[in-house]
């Protein structure tokens, strides 16, 4: 087996609030294979942009990696320095984030805004390079290439993600962390940029986190998923595994209280409560005060996260509700 | 019975509908572009009836809703509500009747952080309809508010009566907000996107409220959304807007399985579904959504429509028929010939 893209291990990370310590992201492990699309999948708060944020070290000045590794082709970054890791950033790993209109410099024209990040990260590049550079990326991404010339307040809500698309391969990094990037948009130009996203994903052979709260989005795009509850990784399988035979009974619940257009009009099922108060996470398993299979054990002691199938990952004292 | 038919236990009913917003807002501006928001809408909703308007970011589903709660001032049209004293036109009342028109009308918003005063406690929002339309003395008040905040499943009431917006969660708050909408026992509330900023766990519950109280109190509901699968649930039945035109309208389940015109076609196709193995049709329309700025006398969808031919581009917007007499009405002069595709 090849050596995986991205591994994190034990990943604990903590922000400082004046109320105390939350623990943002706590114990989560994965790894991530070339080429492959992993979903991760929650509810807001859940801790899923917080695994993005800090896989990229971009966290915020209350931000603090805790304990655990995260390894990138091999090395550990988790001691990088800001220096080093500006060549990680785009180079190996770039992003997408939800809100296009801001990654975008209003003043300068789409296209000279990805020249400058081609100048940062290759300076060999000639002028002209640069240019075709951007017309192949624009291609990619659906533009035309027309469109280089003109200013972010020209494009449309999809034209904008798009670009933001291209500048994000415009490196051509070995994985793209997209963090909601369809969210703001409207079905049908989600769907097509679903469409390209998937599309020159295969042909890049790049790897992929989509971070996305939408179960019908998750199902479309993921070879894997990784489903997140307050800050752990509930459940980890392949897309099937998750959406045909959920183990924890959070994914249980998730799957059948999210309604779809298509196939019978099931009966949603309810989740009592709301997700917990990560300033003051419950004891034991944080779902229980939740879960309809709920033991004391489940009060007391943190599940491990472990396989229940080859490559079919929960954290639950009751897999499937079983009660033993 | 026909869509504009008269019936008597018809609860609204809208007749060429039509808000123009002026495109060109500069002083000396001719004064002759406009945005056609929301035109020429015809439909009517009945007596304890869920309907859904959907349709995507500017289609004029929001604007119908502030027309309906009268918020804003129809171009031309009428909306007639029916009342125990005749019909009662929310297009042309005077002042006086507003306030009247206000008791029986209602509006829940999008987003439960915007549309609370951030000052007042939750009894105060609750009671503030209340306090308006001066009906009760204040213990009658509170016991009011009480009781509906048991209703929403704010319980017990006590612990949320004197607390403030900030100190509950999105699902608590839009729970208050439909509180406050029913404190006044409406016949008709208009929802605007009522769910779409709460989470998935959360939303359940506040659609399940929401179905629960519609059938227990009798209100009838437009329901605005851009979710077609929220509305599945939601609605008995839903109207597909394009551009401030129902391009199809007819019972949900009916709209969905059998969608005839060509946007509700690649709208529903476009929907992600939460099934990995599932295989969705190819979306089948070109290009993007304009503005409706003075639209061309042709069908809003002509642009993009895979169907559009010379009949489509020489005559006006086809009207929202029944051909079929089943009460599913489509605006499209093709619909019929591409049953099969």
């Amino acid at each position: 087996m090849t050596e995986p893209l991205l591994q994190v291990e034990n990943l604990t990370m903590h922000y400082t609030t004046r109320a105390g310590e939350l623990s943002a992201v706590d114990n989560v492990s994965f790894s991530l294979k070339k080429g492959e699309a992993l979903g991760l999948v929650g509810e807001s708060g859940c801790g899923k942009t917080s695994v993005a944020l800090t896989v990229l070290k971009l966290l915020p000045e209350n931000g603090y990696i805790k304990e655990g590794k995260i390894i990138v082709n091999g090395k550990d970054i988790v001691p990088y320095t800001e220096q080093e890791m500006r060549k990680v950033r785009w180079g190996e790993i770039s992003m997408v984030f939800q809100a296009a209109m801001n990654a975008l410099n209003p003043v300068y024209r789409v296209g000279d805004q990805i020249i400058e990040a081609l100048e940062e990260h290759q300076p060999q590049m000639t002028n002209k390079e640069m240019k075709q550079k951007v017309t192949e990326l624009f291609e990619l991404v659906g533009l035309e290439s027309a469109l280089m010339d003109r200013f972010p307040h020209e494009f449309s809500g999809g034209m904008r993600q798009r670009a933001v698309i291209a500048m994000a391969l415009s490196c051509g990094p070995d994985m793209i962390i997209a963090d909601e990037p369809t969210t703001a948009l409207d079905v049908i130009v989600q769907d097509s940029l679903l469409k390209e996203m998937r599309e020159f994903q295969d042909q890049l052979g790049m790897a992929m986190i989509y971070i996305s709260h939408d179960v019908g989005v998750i199902a479309e795009v993921s070879d894997r998923v990784g489903v997140m509850y307050a800050g752990r990784l509930a459940e980890m399988g392949t897309a099937e595994e998750i959406f045909h035979d959920p183990i924890h009974p959070y994914t249980m619940a998730l799957m059948s209280s999210f309604p779809s257009t298509v196939g019978e009009k099931t009966d949603l099922v309810l989740l009592p409560g709301e997700p917990p108060d990560l300033l003051n996470p419950p004891t034991g398993c944080r779902f229980h005060p939740r879960c309809p299979y709920a033991t004391d054990v489940c009060k007391e002691e943190q599940p491990e996260f472990k396989e229940h199938s080859p490559g079919h990952l929960a954290a639950c004292w009751h897999p499937r509700g079983e009660q033993s | 019975m026909s869509e504009n038919g008269k019936n008597t236990d018809t609860l609204i009913e809208v007749k060429d509908l039509s808000k123009l917003y002026p495109a060109d807002s500069g002083l000396f501006s001719g004064g002759d572009t406009f945005i056609h928001a929301v035109s020429g809408l015809n439909f009517s909703i009945k007596r304890g009836e869920s309907v859904g308007l959907v349709g995507e970011s500017g289609c004029g589903k929001t604007t119908t809703g502030k027309l309906l709660t009268r918020l804003i001032e129809p171009t031309e049209g009428s909306i007639l509500l029916n009342t125990e004293s005749g019909d009662m036109d929310i297009a042309t009342m005077t002042s006086k009747e507003t306030k009247d028109f206000r008791r029986r009308v209602q509006m829940i918003f999008q987003d439960p952080y915007e549309s609370m005063n951030p000052r007042l406690t939750i009894y105060d929002t609750v009671a503030e309809p209340l306090d308006v339309q001066g009906i009760g003395n204040i213990s009658e008040r509170q016991a009011r508010v009480s009781e509906l905040l048991q209703t929403v499943g704010l319980t017990p009431a006590s612990s949320f009566l004197f607390r403030y917006p900030h100190e509950l969660s999105g699902g608590q708050r839009q729970r208050v907000a439909i509180a406050r909408a029913l404190v006044i026992e409406p016949d008709f509330i208009v929802a605007d996107e009522p769910t779409s900023m709460l989470d998935v766990s959360v939303r359940t519950g506040v659609m399940k409220l929401m179905q629960d109280l519609a059938e227990r109190l009798e209100v009838t509901t437009l329901y605005i959304t851009h979710d077609l699968a929220v509305a599945r649930y939601m609605c008995d039945r839903i109207a597909v807007m394009y551009l401030g035109k129902i391009v199809e309208i007819g019972e949900t389940e009916e709209v969905l399985q059998n969608p005839r015109h060509p946007y509700t076609k690649a709208l529903l196709s476009a929907v992600p579904i939460p099934d990995p193995t599932y295989k969705r049709e190819a979306v089948d329309i070109k290009g993007g959504v304009s503005k409706p700025i003075n639209p061309p006398a042709r069908c809003r969808f002509y642009p993009r429509c895979p169907w559009a031919d010379d009949y489509c581009e020489s005559h006006d917007h086809p009207p929202l028929e029944d051909k079929s007499g089943d009460i599913h009405f489509t605006s499209c002069y093709h619909w019929e010939d591409n049953l099969e595709k």
